[in-house]
């Protein structure tokens, strides 16, 4: 008896749970995965440009940290402002953990011991918001950004308080060096290595956080936004998978401030204000808010948006760029103001951001040339 | 004892600016369940419309203020009929959002129209001061205190005696009992966000009075009457002032004796000190002092 092959189906079909929640969709869109792989991997030979490698190197650091915010506010429903608080913790780590005057670890233990750092300190913030919910909540964690950055300017042993702190930290993993790595004879440039390992890292999070979503865990946090009591009625433990979001996105959070420590090698208190957070949200809201997809495509949108405002500043109309340059509003204005519009922009055009924009020309494509 | 009085008078003074912001929160919030984090921005913006009537239209001082806080109060309806309204069902997390992206509009607009630099607001009480005893009150601050107080109490008797004050008051108890009874929902939003417009001008320009200068950052202080808020309850009018008057006079303590009690907490403590009592009253009581608890229901 000759063994029966299983019928070929469409790839759109579904056939059980199963099908819906797993990792790889159809052939396309494994193939479209292949071919991102491909470009990561192959991006570096061809672009040398050490401005727009910049603008990539930032998206990516931006990539992480809004996937841990996702997380926290796209799944769970837990309205934070203080995600750059978390960042800075993360860079401040970094420095103490891989810089060669303190404990000088390697790569991975750095970013880990970052990440571990901001997910503890997470953890220990998240019981507040067991108790607090919506508006009570988004107004303490704003208060954690005012408590972390008057902390980051007085603690001056290990922050450098006001002026700063260099962050020069290893990166090196098995026998490469990211900051200046020699590979198949050629040798890398700074930033074209620091895509390698940023961007590396932004496809392991990323695999990490669609993971954590599409399982138990995931689920428990998405009926936690959808009805916090209604959850906790059909047997979701509230306090676990609240605290547990917490941790988890702050830990994202961290390693996202280790990356951008690591890169910039020097950190100060300024950048950790209440703009680095909102930069953040607008990135979420932007992109698609839950939605793993969203989180990369609203980084690589806006992550590198102020690098690229401040290089082509000159010819923006009506931005100065100087303090003797006639125009109407400076780049940082701009910056804040574009971020300020793209927020009000997009809730009230187009809630669910670009995902949803990219699910409408897919759908349509998938149906053309009939339209319903 | 005289540091000490000083310091209570000049904690009274920021005290009554935070609650006049505060209490443009709580109205809001009550009609409309919103926080409207852009509050900072109007209030900004109203102290440089006082400003430009002042000194570029060159009126009186008082007549510019009115004249501000009128236009203050229409625009923050404006900003209800054109922005909020269209957010009305959407979750918590999205409306806070918007009102925090129009800040940062804000914030820019003004920046980009009168600059950076500090501007004299061209108010009559400059540096003055009276004495009392050994205490030193600035008249800007007698000022501040003097209008906050009648403010206040004009709105509450508002809210007590008007037809529209109490029409407020039913549609912030229940929304749809209000309705059936005949009261326009959306009239009553737009005087929320107006009558909390003209909160937001009014403090601006007591803040931006005198020595301290209009710049920008003034917006700033709307973030610290967030905990004046909380510290309340968010839909308390009464909880508002308290709170205000609390988180004001705590942080001038806080900036008089830190030195000398708790120095180790490090320099400018005072700035963060309303969030500190913030979180430890919310561990107390999760709802403010005055504050509904929430009912959840399924």
């Amino acid at each position: 008896m000759s063994s029966r092959r299983a019928p070929r189906v469409h790839g759109l079909m579904t056939r059980g749970y199963a099908d819906d929640l797993r990792l790889f969709g159809s052939g396309k869109a494994k193939l479209g995965l292949l071919a991102l792989v491909l470009a990561y991997l192959m991006l570096p030979f061809f672009l040398t440009s050490d401005f727009w490698l910049s603008v990539l190197d930032y998206a990516g650091i931006a990539a992480i940290g809004a996937l841990g915010l996702n997380l926290l506010t796209g799944y769970t429903g837990q309205v934070s402002l203080g995600h750059a608080f978390f960042i800075g913790l993360g860079a401040y780590a970094a420095a103490q953990l891989g810089g060669p005057d303190a404990l000088n670890l390697p790569l991975p233990l750095w970013l880990l011991g970052a990440a571990v750092f901001g997910a503890l300190v997470g953890a220990l913030i998240g019981p507040f918001a067991l108790r607090l919910r919506g508006n009570y909540l988004a107004i303490v964690t704003l208060g954690l950004i005012f408590l972390g950055e008057h902390l980051f300017r007085n603690l001056k042993d290990v922050t450098g308080g006001n002026s700063g702190t260099n962050v020069d930290t290893t990166a090196t993993l098995g026998g490469l060096d990211f900051k200046d790595l020699a590979l198949l004879g050629e040798n890398f440039s700074f930033n074209q290595g620091y895509f390698w390992l940023i961007w590396g890292l932004v496809g392991l999070v990323a695999l990490l956080v669609k993971n954590l979503v599409r399982t138990r865990p995931g689920r428990a946090l998405q009926a936690v936004r959808d009805r916090d009591v209604a959850a906790e009625v059909v047997g979701v433990q509230l306090g676990r998978y609240k605290v547990g979001a917490f941790a988890v996105s702050s830990g994202l959070a961290a390693l996202a401030g280790a990356l951008l420590g690591s890169y910039q090698q020097f950190v100060s208190p300024d950048e950790f204000s209440l703009f680095l957070s909102i930069q953040y949200i607008a990135i979420i809201i932007v992109g698609g808010v839950g939605t793993v997809f969203g989180s990369i495509v609203g980084a690589l949108v806006l992550g590198g948006l102020p690098g690229l405002i401040d290089k082509y500043s000159a010819s923006i109309p009506g931005v100065s760029t100087g303090s003797g340059d006639s125009g109407f509003i400076s780049v940082f204005s701009l910056n804040q103001a574009i971020f300020g519009l793209l927020i009000v922009l997009f809730l009230v055009f187009e809630p669910r951001g670009l995902a949803a924009v990219w699910l409408r020309v897919k759908a349509y494509f998938k149906a053309w040339p009939f339209s319903y | 004892m005289s540091e000490f009085l000083q310091l209570c008078f000049n904690g009274t003074a920021l005290g009554a600016r935070y609650a006049l912001v505060a209490l443009g929160f709580v109205i809001i919030y009550r009609a409309t369940g919103v926080i409207n984090f852009a509050q900072g921005g109007l209030l900004a913006l109203g102290a440089y419309l006082a400003y430009a009537l002042n000194d570029t239209a060159a009126l009186p001082f008082a007549l510019a203020v009115i004249g501000a806080v009128i236009a203050s109060g229409l625009i923050g309806a404006a900003t209800e009929r054109v922005v909020l309204r269209r957010m009305v069902g959407q979750p918590v997390f999205a409306v806070v959002m918007v009102t925090i992206g129009m800040l940062f509009i804000l914030e820019q607009t003004i920046t980009s129209i009168w600059g950076f630099e500090a501007l004299n607001l061209g108010d009559p009480w400059g540096v003055q001061i009276v004495r009392a005893g050994d205490v030193v009150l600035a008249q800007r601050d007698l000022w501040t205190v003097g209008i906050a107080g009648a403010v206040l109490a004009a709105f509450f008797a508002f809210f007590r005696f008007s037809k529209l004050g109490v029409a407020m008051r039913a549609t912030a108890f229940d929304q749809e009992a209000a309705l059936a009874q005949g009261i326009s929902a959306r009239r009553v939003f737009a005087v929320s966000w107006g009558i909390s417009g003209a909160l937001a001008c009014l403090a601006g320009v007591t803040l931006a009075a005198g020595p301290a200068a209009l710049s920008p950052g003034i917006g700033a202080v709307a973030l610290i009457a967030f905990p004046a808020m909380i510290v309340g309850g968010l839909d308390s009018p009464v909880g508002a002032v308290l709170g205000g008057l609390i988180i004001g006079i705590t942080q001038a303590l806080t900036t008089g004796y830190q030195e000398d009690l708790f120095g180790w907490a490090g320099a400018n403590f005072a700035a963060v000190m309303p969030y500190v009592v913030m979180v430890l009253i919310l561990l107390v009581r999760p709802y403010g002092l005055f504050g509904t608890r929430e009912v959840r229901r399924i």
